[in-house]
Order: structure tokens, then sequence, then C-alpha cells
């Protein structure tokens, strides 16, 4: 990819401007979807975020054409998904999926328009490249403040739900008797799936966002008893291996000189190795063999 | 509260679903300490009846009076994952606040309660496992645990004993019983096999053909009250300690569920 070779000219890793921009915007990526993600999995949405990263790639695309904030166009399209998914309080499994599917289906049509737009109309080079799989090194500046705010706004309204999810997640039946608010906070859990998908899609990519989401919580998931270290360890898993992407990036333009090779890559890359070293203790505990898919996406 | 008070009252409760009526006229009273079974076979609008009194159902005509305070309910086929990362102790904290936004801090006295909860249901011993991987009855009583922590005034319980082993439902019931006089609380169980439930309950309302019949034990399981609310003849039969109800002829297959399911057991009072 083009953008290693920018990278590669321009020193040392610390103190290189693009290396920085992608630490810091990854980082906001990974905290917030490994918060999120948890909840995700544990609610067995699974497909719902693979969906809604899918989806946002239609709003990166369009903010391409309109040549406004990719991360606005992310954002816009994934929390407009969601709130109709949300919205249409579906709670089969089977009707969830199906509802699931044609707004994907939607959502991945709109998309190849755009990006067809963006090449022709627009003559944006790389943009497909970029929406779908990301250009953590190509990120622009002006992002950084963005991400912050809405990792921060993610993360608020995680907290906030924190417990009522958890009941919700036990049965939702068993919390409305308890009288929690499970519309309202399946609602405030879409928006928040939403920021965390628009920061994923912004980092790695559309098509690769749902490794962020989904990987490292069903990662901590497989050797956590509680809900703290679950998150905890999540969070160390998508932290490590969104900076050591981006680490081992920066070093392969080393290994093949002239061109890198792609940060979303090494990310999902490492992602696999650490739900594969989560399975392994698992199944060690357990003393059966280990288990071999994403059980997030097993379950949807 | 004083014990003659009643903590829930139905009065003519009707409930339809789309064009099939499900409950019709139903009418009974619990009050505060009573210990009650709501018996009927599958289908007979147990749930129904249960999810009005939560309020998650609209009643089509009737009233439901319920008195103020927490109810606890335990819902009917709870599947819990046992990758969920929550432990039982987890399980009963969230049934002390776990309707509320925002994070908290960590308390003694919350954790003094769950303690006391988790020792008054007997689940000390698994407090710490994963409650996704605890046995049927075990995940019983920590869910009877959640639903008791905020000590309501009402505990409603949707078929708690299915799929328990026989020892399993002997010990949950005697914990009903002692619980609801600990706690002040009255409950309302349902079932549809009563023989571990009517040694220990005061009172019984039977629900069959969308009505019920409320009273103590030996004044409703009668031939000629359930043959009344069957609308044709019935058997109470008593047989090695055992009630069978028996109809002695099914008149209208589609009419009641005991037609289609016609031996229906129930333990002598």
């Amino acid at each position: 990819m083009g953008e290693m070779s920018a990278v590669g000219l321009m020193g040392g890793f610390w103190s290189n401007q693009p290396v920085r921009v992608a630490l810091a915007v990854g980082g906001c990526a990974a905290l917030v979807c490994a918060v999120v993600g948890l909840s995700t999995v544990m609610r067995r949405q699974a497909f719902a975020g693979h969906a809604l990263s899918d989806v946002s790639g239609a709003g990166g695309s369009a903010a391409y054409l309109l040549s406004i904030n990719p991360l606005f166009g992310f954002l816009g399209i994934a929390a407009a998904a969601a709130g109709l998914m949300e919205w249409a309080q579906v709670r089969e499994a089977r009707e969830r999926d199906l509802l699931t599917g044609v707004v994907l289906g939607a959502g991945l049509g709109l998309a190849a328009l755009l990006l067809y737009l963006d090449m022709t109309v627009r003559s944006v080079s790389g943009a497909a490249i970029t929406v779908l799989f990301g250009s953590m090194f190509t990120i622009p500046t002006s992002i950084v403040p963005v991400a912050l705010a809405v990792a921060v706004a993610a993360l608020g309204a995680s907290a906030l739900i924190f417990r009522p999810l958890l009941v919700t997640t036990l049965s939702v039946d068993l919390a409305r008797a308890q009288g929690v608010s499970v519309r309202t906070t399946g609602l405030i859990q879409a928006l928040a799936l939403a920021l965390a998908v628009s920061l994923s899609a912004m980092t790695v990519g559309a098509i690769l966002s749902t490794a962020l989401l989904i990987g490292p919580a069903a990662a901590a998931l497989q050797v956590a008893r509680r809900p703290a270290s679950a998150l905890a360890l999540a969070v160390l898993i998508g932290l490590a291996a969104t900076w050591g992407g981006v680490a081992l990036a920066y070093q392969s333009y080393y290994w093949t000189p002239g061109h890198g090779w792609p940060v979303s890559f090494f990310i999902v890359m490492l992602i696999i190795c650490a739900y594969l070293a989560a399975s392994a203790v698992a199944s060690r505990r357990a003393g059966a063999p280990a288990a071999v898919p994403l059980s997030g996406c097993q379950d949807h | 509260m004083s014990t003659s008070e009643a903590v829930v009252a139905l009065e003519r409760v009707a409930v339809t679903f789309g064009e099939r009526p499900v409950l019709r006229e139903v009418s009974f009273r619990l009050e505060a300490e009573q210990f009650c079974a709501l018996i009927g076979t599958n289908g007979s609008g147990k749930t129904t009846l249960l999810r009005a009194i939560l309020g998650f159902i609209r009643v089509q005509s009737g009233r439901i009076d319920r008195a103020g305070g927490a109810i606890g309910y335990v819902p009917q086929k709870i599947i819990l994952d046992p990758g969920l990362p929550l432990r039982a102790r987890d399980v009963v904290a969230l049934g002390l606040d776990g309707a509320r936004f925002g994070t908290r801090l960590p308390s003694k006295e919350r954790a003094a309660r769950v303690q006391a909860m988790l020792r008054a249901v007997g689940a000390e011993n698994f407090a710490e496992q994963r409650v996704g991987a605890l046995s049927g009855g075990q995940q019983q009583r920590v869910l009877l645990a959640h639903a008791l922590v905020r000590r309501p005034k009402l505990l409603l319980l949707d078929e708690p004993l299915a799929n328990l082993d026989v020892g399993s439902t002997a010990e949950i019931v005697a914990l009903l019983r002692r619980l609801s006089h600990e706690f002040g609380a009255a409950v309302l169980l349902s079932a549809h096999d009563m023989n571990p439930l009517l040694p220990a309950v005061d009172r019984v309302v039977y629900l069959a053909n969308g009505c019920a019949v409320s009273g103590k034990a030996d004044a409703v399981v009668r031939t000629e009250v359930l043959s009344r609310l069957y609308g044709y003849h019935v058997d109470v039969l008593r047989v090695h300690g055992r009630v069978v109800v028996v109809a002695a002829e099914a008149r209208d297959e589609s009419r009641t569920a005991l037609e289609r399911d016609p031996v229906h057991t129930i333990p002598v009072p």
C-alpha cells in the first residue's frame, strides 16, 4: 500500500506523525470496541455488529464523495442502521437475523454505488481500499479530537447502561420485572455500538472492523469469570493487537523495502492469535479440546 | 401490611390473544406470607396470568390490584449461557440494583446483603462459580436469591420446578415455604405437576378453560369442583398418596388442554 512507503521515509516510530495519529485513533477504537464488543457478544449480537460494520462502509464512501470527515460518514450510517434495527424491536432470533441481513444487503448495495461514484465522479483514488480495509497511516490529524469525543461518548453510554444491560442479558423478562427500561437500554446500546463500529471502521476498515469489535471480547469471555476481568482483558487484547499491529506494519517497511504491509492485516492476525491462546487456556482449564470458531459469531 | 390485606387481587380478569380467549373472569386474592400454587395443564394460561400480574400484557377487562413494593420474578425457561462472565454472586447482586443506570462504588452493606441472601437460599458453596455452569437446581436457587434480595412483597415463579430432579424439587419447595415466612412475601408459583407442592402450599389457584377456582387445596382439588371448572365430569382419585385427576370422557377435542392430556396428577393435600 502507498501509505507505507510514505511512512518509511519519515524516520523514527515515536516521532512519526502518521504513526502517532494511528496510535491515538487506533487506541480509541480498540478501547471502545473492547467495551462495547463485550456486551455485543454476551447478548449474541455479533452478526448485528458485523452488519453494522459493513453498512457503515456506505457512510465512509459517501464522506469521500461529499468531501467531509469520513468518521462522520461511518458514524451517520452506522447510527441510522443501528437505530432502525433497535426500533424494529425484533426479539425472535430468526427474525432479528433476517432484519439484520436485509439491512446489511441494503447497506452494501449503497456502498457499492457510492464507491463507484467516488471513483468515477470524484476520481478519489484508493477510496475503496481505505473504506473497506482501512488505511491507518493516512488518517488526517484533524480526526484525532473527533475520535476522542466519539470514544468518550461511547464509553459514557456503556458505563450508563452497564448494570441494566447485564440484567437484560440474563433475561429480558427478568429485567422488565425488575424495572429495567429495556427499550431505553437497547437504544443506548445501539448508539454505543454505532459509535464503536464507526471508530473501528475508520481504523481497520468497514470489512475488518468486526474483528476488532468481536475478537478481543470473544477471547476475554473464554477465560474471564467476572464482568470486570472480562472488560479489562478485552481492553488489553484490543489495545495490544492495535498498537502491536501499527508497530509491525511500521517495521514491515524494512522487510520489503519500498512498501509495507497493511496495518489491518497485522491487527486481525494478532486478535486471532489472542483468541486461539484464550481458547487453549479455556480448554486446558476444562480439560476439553480447544474451540475453533468465534463463539460470538456462532450464536448470532 | 397485615396478613388480611391483599398483596395482589384479581377481579374478573380477562385476557385475549387475537380472537382466542386465554383467561376469562379470573378472580382471586393473595395475602402476605401466603404460599400459593397456580395449577393447570400446559397451555391453560398460567404464564399469561403471571405476565398480566407483572403488567407485561394488557388485560381486556377486569382489574388487577397490587400492593406497593418490589415484585420478585423467576421466569420460565431461562437459559443461562455457560460463557457469561457472571458468578452466582454477581447475579444476586444484580437483583439489588441492576435496574439502575450508571456505575456504583463497592459497598460493605451491599456485599453483606448479597452474602446473606446466598446463605438463605443455600448457594454459598457455589457463589463464586459461573452461573451458566451450575446445575438446574443450583440455578433456581440463584434466581430465587436474585428475586428475593430486594425483599419483595410478592414473589412470582413460573414453573420453577420444571426439569428439576425429585430431590432438587423437594429442596426448592421447602426453601420457598421457609423464605415466604422469613421474608413475609406472598408467593405465587405455577406448576403443572403439583405432587411436590400441595403438602406445602396454603392455597391453590386451579386454572382450566380460562377460568380459575381458588381456595385451600382440599377444597379445590375435588371431583365436583374440578368437574364444574372443566365443564365436564372429571374424577379426582387418590392413589398411593397421590391425587390423579382423570377425564372420564373427552367431549370436545378442541376445548381444553385436559382433553389433550387427560391424566393430570395432583398430590394429596
